[in-house]
């Protein structure tokens, strides 16, 4: 206790309550590292959080609406990845545009389902070690996604480190015309990190609806979309500080919360601005630190990419 | 095998034909929407796309599509001219939300003190607003090369709690019972920016928008300062040899859109709107973004594109008044429209080959 | 009234009004709403329809509605009011607080249409307001907790720091107060009526500060998940029943229950007789219901919560009688007295005891 504050249910609190955000912030990441800047995580959240709802509700399963919500938000990216990498649209515009069509989308597909409660998903069954004092809640005690969010993280990282492929994306995001002139296929690359960067997206929409909520209703995003663009600029593109910036605006949201149940009266609205300054100053340190080397974003991040010879 | 080819110049005749294929397209598909959700599809397009416009109460909504277009329109224009240079301010809401902030206050601390200058000084205010918010960006990208389409983003979610936090603190009506929100300023005549002729919908922010347009246009196609925003966005190697500064472009360009959508804040809050509110910012901002992409980044396009875009709101909920038909179809249609909108661009920009394409 | 808004104003209803004269008496007449969010939202918006479905039945075929969801408030708002208006509606119900303005402006162009405000304090000629008294709900929640609380700790998510909030704040602390002295209550404010994660959060928040009972002022159910969740945490139903939580850790509910309201202004139109008033319902006209009380409440508790509402509901009782101090220790209520409508409506502070402070 500090302060009045808990802080082993503070940082437990926070790892679930993060893992949405987490999710769609690491798909983000693999599509900007790819080089395409995706505005419309938000679209692809709701529409995975509608239809994950919708296939667990159905089939009684939590791990298949997980699946479904991943399937859904998916193919929401693929829409955009026809649109910005074969039909060479703004990828601005266009991941706006996703967004306003994943609103509307998921709120038809969800008319019937308001009000329904979902099948539980199930603690990962730790047994004595979750009442283990101080680790105990926090790292034994989530559900299952909770702990498969932090696996992707890692797997994403492993792979932009280490694997091939992972260097080929990040070479592709670097300069996709000399990575054209090498011989890969910078458009099929692109499409496979959109498709990957929406189907965690859903993931993290239908964590929401099914776990976090647990219930759909229209617009339950509320913003989280659009929460996960800033973290993967928090997290200067890389996997591991995607943890650390996920967590710190999960962070903030539970402890000024927390700090208000404790009796404090803080400057609420500063404290909701103050994650995004910090971005802002983490963005500004990073550039003028790399101003002679490496930059930190995706050199070609949001070019289209058009082999003209 | 079907191949693009770039065009050296974009097409004239498709920048003009993908419209119109695009906004048939639409009707197609959200027709087949509204057959699946149960509704007459020709009812719904006619609706959505003719009543407004020749209905039997047009005469109000032909006025309404102004008030709706006239905030995209000018906000659209100022970053058109920016997305031109490849300069990508995307913080157009934030900026607006800092000019009607700007412009309020200023109203609000003089009330009530009747002067023929206050209007005057909330418009300067208005403008100053938004071009020190779309400063930051500028600013940071000339100093340390930080990505103005992160740092602007940003700067909106900021300005986002500003605005709630000014609108149930210093800027709360204190005759308001404790209600979050400020006085109404369409109830302060110094302030207020009304409609300038009865039912036309026309107030100074869409005069405003007139004048962007025209205003950009000119800059971008007579002006020697367009010439240059063009090729730095077009060949930013060429622009450097022909003398184009970079740092100053980008402060022109995040500067100009910044003011623009800082005036268009003040004058959305000085009138049809009113007050300022914690949800004032209706995502005009983020709209603009779509209407200058839809304009294809030309002033005239933009003015097409805002009306376009208005329309299909208030045709929207007419749709859903007649026809029952819920908002979410009515986002999935605009969607489906930008989508075409945006897809079908490619024929301006590039040739379709059947065959092995050449060179 | 500047000469220029004047002559805008007889210029809009000349060309207007025109549109929207009363239709030939056999057809049905024509009821309109606009709503804030989406009707799916299962909170605050969708018992306005759910309610509008009601009256359409009640009045079987004397009126039919139509409505816009999801207006943004301000010149959006003012144009489906117009649009509304300009359908021949003859009566046009206005859902949320952010209308009031818009609602004003449009009664004043149509001044044969008759208008209804949700919540707002502006009335005219032909513009009535309406809105619940949902405090009446809060003593009730505040009584059961008040007896069930082990921790003797309260807590409240508050939306936004606006007198309705407060008074249900101020309500379920005194009701809880006064059958357990040594309860306490602590508030969250979410800033926020609909983010379902926020509210979770604020749960945790509050369940980790040792609360046993969750009352909330934000209309999403992950508070009640939290809560469940939890297993040890009670919680009350807000807008909607909530019913999927039922029994346990939802024990009741508030529910907004604007039915019997509608259906009365609708009649009253159709009659010829409505008029311009405000109302402000409470247990008694049906507007705030109180949903069933569950298994989970001891039969004692219950019984003493349902006396409670009866004596609500009859007006033998006002959740707000004196002797009541405010927070920083002055008079407020003297001994027997109750307060004003007037004032009670622009309550903007916390009774002594509460130790949380108010934003500023």
């Amino acid at each position: 206790m500090i302060g009045g504050i808990d802080i082993v249910t503070l940082i437990a609190a926070l790892m679930a309550a993060s893992t949405p955000v987490l999710l769609a912030a690491t798909g983000e990441l693999v599509a900007e590292k790819a080089g395409v800047l995706n505005l419309g995580v938000e679209g692809m959240m709701i529409v995975g959080a509608v239809a994950g709802f919708a296939m667990a509700v159905t089939t009684g399963s939590p791990v298949l609406g997980f699946a479904g919500g991943a399937l859904a938000g998916a193919l929401l990216a693929c829409l955009f990845a026809l649109l910005t990498q074969v039909f060479l649209s703004n990828q601005t515009a266009t991941g706006l545009a996703l967004t306003l069509f994943g609103l509307g989308l998921s709120a038809l597909v969800g008319k019937g389902f308001e009000g329904v409660r979902p099948p539980p998903t199930g603690k990962m069954p730790f047994g004595p070690l979750a009442d283990l004092p101080v680790i105990g809640p926090i790292l034994f005690g989530h559900d299952w996604m909770v702990y498969v969010s932090l696996a992707l993280v890692a797997g994403v990282w492993a792979f932009l480190k280490y694997a091939r492929l992972g260097l080929i994306l990040r070479a592709v995001g670097e300069n996709h015309d000399a990575a054209h002139a090498l011989g890969y296929r910078v458009i099929a690359l692109r499409c496979a990190a959109l498709a990957f960067g929406g189907a965690l997206a859903g993931l993290g929409g239908a964590y929401l609806s099914l776990v976090r909520v647990p219930q759909w209703t229209e617009g339950m995003t509320a913003g989280a979309g659009w929460i996960a663009l800033a973290i993967v600029v928090f997290a200067s593109w890389r996997a591991e500080r995607v943890l650390i910036g996920a967590y710190m605006f999960g962070g903030i949201t539970a402890l000024q919360l927390q700090l208000q149940a404790a009796g404090y009266a803080i400057p609420v609205h500063f404290l909701t601005m103050a994650p995004y300054v910090i971005t802002v100053l983490v963005l500004v340190i990073l550039s003028a630190t790399h101003r002679h080397g490496a930059p930190a974003a995706p050199a070609a991040l949001g070019r289209s990419f058009h082999a003209s010879s | 095998m079907i191949t693009l080819v770039k065009r050296p110049m974009p097409s004239r005749f498709w920048s003009f034909t993908t419209p119109v294929l695009a906004v048939i397209a639409t009707m197609i598909a959200g027709g087949v929407l509204f057959a699946i959700l149960g509704k007459d599809p020709v009812a719904a397009i006619k609706v959505i796309f003719y009543d407004p416009l020749f209905g039997p109460n047009a005469a109000y909504f032909r006025g309404q599509l102004l008030v709706k277009a006239g905030p995209l329109i000018l906000i659209a224009a100022g970053l058109a001219v920016g997305f031109r240079a490849g300069i990508w301010n995307i913080g157009a809401e934030g900026q607006y939300i800092i000019g009607a902030l700007a412009g309020a206050s200023v109203a609000l601390a003089a009330f009530p003190a009747e002067s023929h200058w206050l209007f005057p000084a909330m418009v300067v205010a208005g403008a100053l607003g938004g071009w020190i918010w779309g400063m930051i960006p500028a600013v940071l990208r000339v100093l340390f090369g930080t990505s103005e389409i992160l740092v602007s983003l940003m700067l909106v979610y900021v300005a986002q709690s500003f605005l709630a936090w000014a609108a149930f603190g210093p800027l709360k009506n204190p005759e308001g019972y404790g209600f979050p929100g400020s006085r109404n300023l369409q109830q302060y005549p110094s302030a207020h920016n009304p409609e300038l002729i009865a039912g036309t919908g026309m107030h100074w922010g869409v005069v405003a928008a007139f004048v962007a347009v025209i205003a950009t246009y000119v800059l971008m196609s007579r002006h020697i300062a367009g010439f240059r925003i063009r090729v730095a966005g077009e060949a930013p190697r060429a622009a450097r040899f022909a003398g184009v500064l970079p740092a100053k472009l980008v402060m022109f360009c995040l500067g100009l859109s910044g003011a623009l959508a800082g005036l268009a804040g003040m004058f959305e809050v000085a009138g049809p709107s009113g007050q300022i509110t914690d949800s004032f910012n209706a995502g005009y901002g983020f709209t603009a973004i779509i209407v200058a992409f839809l304009g294809r980044l030309n002033a005239i396009g933009i003015l097409l594109a805002g009306l376009l875009m208005a329309l299909t709101y208030i045709g929207g909920d007419m749709a859903q008044l007649m026809l029952g038909l819920p908002t979410a179809a009515i986002q999935v249609f605009q969607g489906m429209l930008l989508f075409f909108l945006l897809g079908f661009d490619l024929l301006t920009q590039y040739r379709l080959r059947v065959g092995k394409g050449s060179k | 009234m500047d000469r220029r808004s004047f002559l805008k104003t007889t210029a809009a209803t000349a060309t207007l009004a025109a549109v929207g004269l009363p239709v030939a008496a056999a057809d049905p007449i024509k009821i309109g709403f606009i709503y804030v969010g989406p009707v799916g939202d299962m909170g605050w918006s969708y018992q306005h329809d759910v309610a509008r479905r009601e009256m359409e039945t009640a009045l079987g075929g004397k009126v039919v509605t139509s409505f816009i969801e999801n207006v943004p408030e301000g010149p959006d708002a003012e144009r489906a009011l117009t649009q509304l208006a300009l359908e021949g509606n003859q009566l046009i119900f206005a859902t949320s607080f952010g209308f009031m303005d818009a609602t004003v402006n449009v009664a004043a162009k149509f001044p044969n249409v008759k208008f209804e405000h949700a919540t707002g304090y502006k009335r005219a000629e032909n513009l009535a307001t309406y809105d619940a008294r949902f405090y009446e709900g809060r003593a009730v929640q505040g009584t059961i907790a008040g007896r069930m609380t082990k921790t003797n700790k309260i807590g409240y998510i508050g939306s936004f720091p606006i007198p309705e909030v407060i008074q249900g704040i101020n309500a379920a602390y005194i009701h809880a107060k006064k059958v357990n002295p040594d309860v306490e209550i602590k508030v969250v404010w979410a800033y926020s009526w609909f983010d379902p994660a926020k509210e979770a959060d604020a749960a945790a928040a509050l369940i980790a500060e040792g609360c046993d009972f969750i009352l909330q002022h934000t209309d999403s159910t992950a508070p009640q998940a939290k809560a469940q969740e939890a297993g040890t945490v009670f919680t009350f139903g807000q807008a909607s029943d909530m019913e999927a939580f039922k029994p346990s850790p939802r024990i009741s509910s508030t529910i907004d229950n604007w039915a019997p309201y509608y259906i009365k202004r609708a009649q009253a139109l159709v009659d010829g007789n409505w008029k311009s008033e405000g109302t402000w319902g409470g247990i008694g006209t049906g507007m705030v219901g109180i949903g069933e009380i569950t298994s989970a409440v001891p039969a004692e508790v219950k019984a003493e919560a349902e006396a409670l509402i009866a004596k609500i509901s009859d007006g033998s009782y006002h959740p707000f009688t004196g002797p009541l101090k405010k927070q920083d220790g002055s008079d407020w209520l003297a001994e027997g007295k109750t307060p004003e409508d007037a004032e009670l409506a622009g309550l903007n502070f916390f009774v002594e005891g509460i130790s949380a402070e108010m934003p500023k």
